[in-house]
């Protein structure tokens, strides 16, 4: 991978040439800390039509106060990207209309993915007061001959008389711990605030004291319904900095557990959006069909939710005998019994009211905001990585990428339902023909990657999911960034709430379908 | 059987012993707490009858190691629930907080009063039987709205305001649904009304305006009773726990029973004005199945035919997803109450035309 | 003396595990003599308690999602009388800790915990609750949910099977058996003191997940 670096002054002009010579999605804003040649970042961009990729970088070398040009007008999603940099690196964004930390509290000492953090207790205990409200957006801009700019701007977010309720973090509707702070009018959505990082775990930082074997572990608890995927993003990248082949053997083996896993989270899906609409009966039926996947997982990898499966090199175990026909069989029963979820809700009239016409994301914006995997597919882009930048054996097997064109939830839901048969589709022309070989490759306990910057990116259950490393010629990496999938759509969400009501937030969240500790991480 | 000889047979024994004050206040005494007692048992069947018809329908077996078949689960709840704490509030209104939830039990348990299990076997009836049971159930809404108001807590407060709107507005239309049975039955005795149904069923007599008015009827119950799909009030995805979010213990477990009789009373009033109360099924010119049927007694008939509603509303709060308080509202001012003002003049025609059976 | 163990209906008492954990618990709680009518309102009581564990609808990750599995129909927790989840921490009886729990989210947790009405219990539930599990080395990680709260049953894994969960919530239904709701010998706590010393039924594993250092 190649980066070009430009130069501080020239990054809005280059970038905005670039956006109008089409690269109009922007994948990755990864923050880097590259010691003594400055603090960074690395703008990854595609163009949605060409698939074309480039890869710039712009980087600071002051550390006390350092500064940058923020992009967020020109690709929404950067909003919140530049917030996560500055939460981690420290490094102010000049134009950016809201520059608050976005993971940690805000009155957490230090940015810790710096190289230089001090991550003692004593510096940041565990504090069992409650968060000091901060409700302040502040604005930088840059002032004539200087550097870095005197804060220009300081508003109030909420006011004081708006009937402000926090949904979250504790709250059953937003799968986890999110939380929103919404501003109401009777039962009207009219101010958003989302806070994220009560499951911020560090990962990224973690990730750079461990060998590359080690990463692994991690993957899978991030998005743990796409735990497979993930995984599978990461072993590739590593076996692309590696230089190894794996054998077509481990190939067909995850390509056909990526899809069983796709299954799975849909499945998991369509039954919490059943759980967050009323219908607990869909609900039950959805867990249901969705322990015969579980089944399967742990007839092999010996795990259900958490496979562990992917190792570098190929898979950890090899399929078990008769293991086919059991998947056979489970393609037949879920087309069977999609059926009968559709039925009983996703036809329902109910449903179809609640959701139709309900959050509406348009193709642009979806791009804008880089919300991939279903959700952008629903809004009429074609985002599949498997089709953009086939991976293992998606180049020759025939699938369709579906396509659907209102962008509002009912829309995603129907994503899912396609996507299930799609996937059964695959499954079907993968298992018989299995080649015989080795399930993975010997490689050595430690690992050293090359120098270089490395990245690959799969099609995750809910999106892009991409991983990027950087390594230094080391066991282990010296910056690890995973692309979340979830962190576009909380963005999105911004937008596309406006005027709903809140029943419609639990509609929207439901179908959006984020998992909080990938966005977090 | 009818149940005036035992109660006549009491007040006569008591007479002999008191004097007519006393009689009076201890057959008061008396009937209270056949009353309570009979609400809690009934509370008790339907908790467990809830929780087995729900596993039934998604696959589950529900409560099975608490007592044979975990018949005794629910009391192992109340024992529970007996002893949790309950909790007080910092800024709340107390003295609301702590009434809301005695509100909300007094009027189901008022309503519950009117309710003929028999022959004879009925607290409260008069002549304006049914009026009364409208009044006693609507005032439920009042401790709901207290409650909501009281708690201090924005998610109970957008919760009681869902209910105040929605129960308010659905209570029309099932005034309007009493109204069209009673035009029927040309009184407003609850007694009366059943009695009337003697020679058959009033789903019968009055078939199409009065199977229009049954449906009607069944989907505005079962949005004054705040259940699925009409559950907004405790949205549970959306507002945590609606209106008692901040009730714990026993207070919570008041809002808890009362939900579950008002499924039982929104039930069994279907049954005595649409289904016959406890009048055996009547079908003119078979004689003889008449007679096996009018062997079973009346109290059978009541519980069996309120249990049946009980379940068809079961299976509809099991089956659908829950409305947005915006369409709830449009379905009852755009459907619902058009429908039922026209069904109204549609039952009038009926029965000034002698078109009734 | 012969001391009263707890019955189960589901597992037979020998065949748990750590029962020296649970009898020495009982010795303790038994020192002083209880009236024959006091202990057996105790025993009814408890019966009822032990039968009814609401928890609380909390879960940060994963764990969460076997939580959800645990309630569904395969392995349906609502079996053994834990029926409800009940979304508002009043009604609660127990929390179930699924996931991590990080420096921004302890003192939402600490306030929910702080919310529901005692009696109260608390669940770890896999390796990240019981002690930071694979992220224990991270900056914004707590390590093991009981410094900030008292655990009375650890469940292991990464995630806990099903099967372990609904055994972790027998172990806290036989600890609910033997407690002393009357005559306040239960629970010596003091609302100033921040935490109050755990009683612990099931052994904390030393590391809950996979190991991630070497």
């Amino acid at each position: 991978m190649d980066i070009t670096f430009i130069d501080k002054k020239d990054v809005r002009t280059t970038l905005r040439k670039m956006r109008e010579g089409g690269m109009d999605f922007l994948r990755e804003l990864i923050g880097m800390d590259w010691g003594e040649e400055g603090l960074g970042v690395i703008y990854i961009l595609e163009n949605s039509c060409t698939h074309e990729v480039a890869h710039l970088a712009v980087r600071t070398t002051e550390r006390q106060r350092p500064a940058l040009p923020t992009v967020c007008d020109m690709w929404k999603i950067a909003e919140l990207y530049e917030r996560e940099v500055y939460d981690f690196y420290g490094i102010h964004f000049t134009g950016h209309p809201d520059m608050r930390r976005l993971f940690l509290r805000n009155d957490w000492e230090g940015f810790p993915l710096r190289k230089d953090y001090d991550a003692s207790e004593a510096i940041n205990p565990i504090r069992l007061t409650s968060e000091p409200p901060e409700d302040l957006q502040r604005s930088y801009e840059i002032e004539e001959d200087k550097e870095f700019a005197a804060i220009a701007k300081r508003e109030n977010f909420m006011h004081f008389d708006e009937y402000v309720i926090n949904i979250g973090p504790q709250h059953p509707a937003t799968h986890g711990v999110l939380r929103f702070r919404l501003a109401l009018a009777g039962e009207e959505i009219r101010k958003i605030d989302i806070h994220c990082g009560y499951i911020h775990r560090g990962i990224e930082k973690l990730c750079e004291s461990k060998t590359y074997p080690q990463l692994l572990a991690f993957t899978d608890r991030l998005d743990y319904l796409s735990a497979h995927q993930n995984r599978h993003a990461l072993c590739m990248c590593i076996e692309k900095a590696m230089g190894l082949e794996i054998t077509p053997r481990a190939q067909y083996i995850r390509t056909i557990m990526d899809e069983l896993q796709r299954i799975d989270s849909h499945l998991l899906m369509l039954s919490c959006a059943a759980m967050d609409l009323g219908a607990l009966t869909a609900f039950i039926y959805g867990f249901r069909d969705r322990e015969k996947v579980l089944d399967i997982f742990e007839e092999v990898t010996g795990g259900r939710l958490i496979q562990n499966y992917n190792i570098i090199g190929g898979v950890q175990a090899d399929i078990t005998a008769g293991w086919e026909v059991k998947v056979k069989d489970y393609c037949t029963y879920q087309l069977d019994k999609i059926k009968e979820f559709e039925d009983l809700f996703v036809k329902s009239i109910i449903t179809k009211n609640r959701m139709t016409g309900v959050g509406v994301l348009t193709r642009e914006e979806a791009i804008s905001y880089g919300a991939t995997g279903c959700t952008g597919r629903a809004a009429g882009w074609a985002c599949d990585v498997r089709k953009r930048h086939p991976y293992a054996l998606y180049g020759e097997v025939d699938f369709k990428e579906v396509l659907h064109t209102h962008g509002d939830s009912y829309d995603r839901v129907l994503m899912r339902i396609d996507e299930i048969k799609q996937a059964v589709h695959i499954i079907r022309q993968l298992i018989d023909n299995i080649p015989a070989g080795e399930y993975k490759q010997k490689t050595k306990p430690i690992i050293k990657l090359p120098e270089g910057r490395f990245s690959a990116s799969v099609e995750g259950s809910r999106g892009e999911f991409g991983v990027f490393i950087e390594s230094h010629g080391d066991k282990n990496p010296y910056r690890v960034k995973f692309r979340p999938m979830g962190l576009p759509l909380i963005a999105s969400m911004h937008k596309i709430l406006k005027g709903c009501k809140i029943a419609d937030l639990i509609t929207i969240g439901a179908t959006l379908d984020y998992v909080i500790p990938d966005i977090d991480r | 059987m009818d149940f005036s000889t035992i109660t006549t047979a009491i007040d006569n024994l008591l007479r002999t012993y008191m004097p007519e004050q006393a009689v009076i206040l201890a057959e008061c005494l008396l009937i209270a707490l056949c009353l309570v007692l009979a609400y809690v048992l009934f509370a008790i069947v339907m908790i467990f009858m809830e929780r087995k018809v729900c596993a039934a329908f998604q696959c589950r077996v529900g409560p099975m190691r608490v007592g044979y078949w975990g018949l005794l689960q629910v009391f192992a709840d109340v024992f529970k629930m007996l002893i949790k704490e309950i909790i007080s509030i910092k800024r709340s209104d107390h003295i609301l907080y702590s009434l809301a939830p005695y509100i909300v039990v007094m009027s189901s348990v008022l309503t519950f009063s009117c309710l003929p299990f028999a022959r004879g076997l009925q607290a409260l009836d008069f002549n304006i039987g049914v009026f009364f049971l409208m009044a006693a159930s609507s005032f439920g809404v009042l401790g709901i709205l207290l409650a909501g108001w009281s708690s201090n807590n924005k998610f109970s407060m957008i919760g009681a305001m869902r209910s105040g709107g929605q129960m308010i507005s659905y209570e029309l239309s099932v005034g309007l649904c009493m109204l069209t049975m009673v035009v029927l039955g040309g009184t407003m005795q609850i007694s009366a009304i059943v009695e009337s149904q003697l020679d058959g069923w009033f789903i019968f007599k009055g078939h199409i305006p009065a199977c229009i008015a049954f449906v009607i009827y069944l989907i505005a119950g079962n949005a004054e009773t705040n259940r699925a799909p009409f559950d907004l009030p405790e949205a549970e995805s959306e507002l945590t726990a609606g209106y008692h979010t901040e009730y714990s213990g026993m207070h919570f477990g008041f809002f808890y029973v009362a939900e579950f009789m008002n499924v039982f009373i929104v039930s069994a009033i279907a049954s005595t004005l649409f289904l016959g109360g406890w009048a055996p099924l009547y079908i003119p010119g078979l004689n003889a199945v008449n007679a096996v049927m009018g062997y079973i007694p009346g109290i059978v008939w009541m519980l069996g035919k309120t249990f049946f509603v009980i379940w068809l509303l079961m299976w509809i709060r099991w089956t659908f997803p829950r409305l947005r308080i915006d369409q709830v509202l449009v379905l009852e001012w755009q459907y619902l109450v058009p429908i039922g003002l026209v069904n109204l003049l549609l039952m009038t025609i009926c029965v000034v035309m002698g078109w009734t059976f | 003396m012969e001391m009263k163990k707890p019955y189960i209906k589901s597992i037979p008492y020998e065949e748990f595990k750590d029962n020296e954990t649970l009898e020495a618990l009982i010795k303790e709680l038994n020192k002083e003599r209880t009236n024959v009518v006091v202990g057996a309102l105790d025993d009814l009581i408890n019966w009822g308690r032990s039968n009814s564990l609401w928890s609380l609808t909390f879960a940060t990750s994963c764990c969460g999602i076997e939580f959800m599995s645990v309630g569904a129909a395969r392995y349906d927790f609502a079996r053994f009388g834990f029926e409800v989840t009940r979304n508002s921490p009043r009604q609660a009886d127990l929390i179930m800790v699924a996931g991590t729990i990080t420096h921004k989210m302890a003192p939402v947790l600490k306030r929910l915990y702080d919310q529901m009405a005692e009696p109260k219990y608390v669940v770890a539930v896999g390796g990240c609750a019981i002690s930071g599990g694979p992220f224990k080395g991270s900056y914004h990680v707590v390590n093991g949910v009981d410094k900030i709260l008292p655990v009375d049953v650890y469940i292991p894994g990464c995630p806990p099977r099903p099967e372990a969960i609904l055994y972790g919530m027998m172990q806290l239904q036989r600890k609910v058996k033997v407690e002393k709701f009357f005559g306040d010998k239960n629970r010596h706590q003091n609302p100033r003191d921040v935490r109050r010393e755990p009683i612990i039924v099931t052994n904390a594993p030393i590391d809950g997940c996979e190991k991630t250092d070497k």
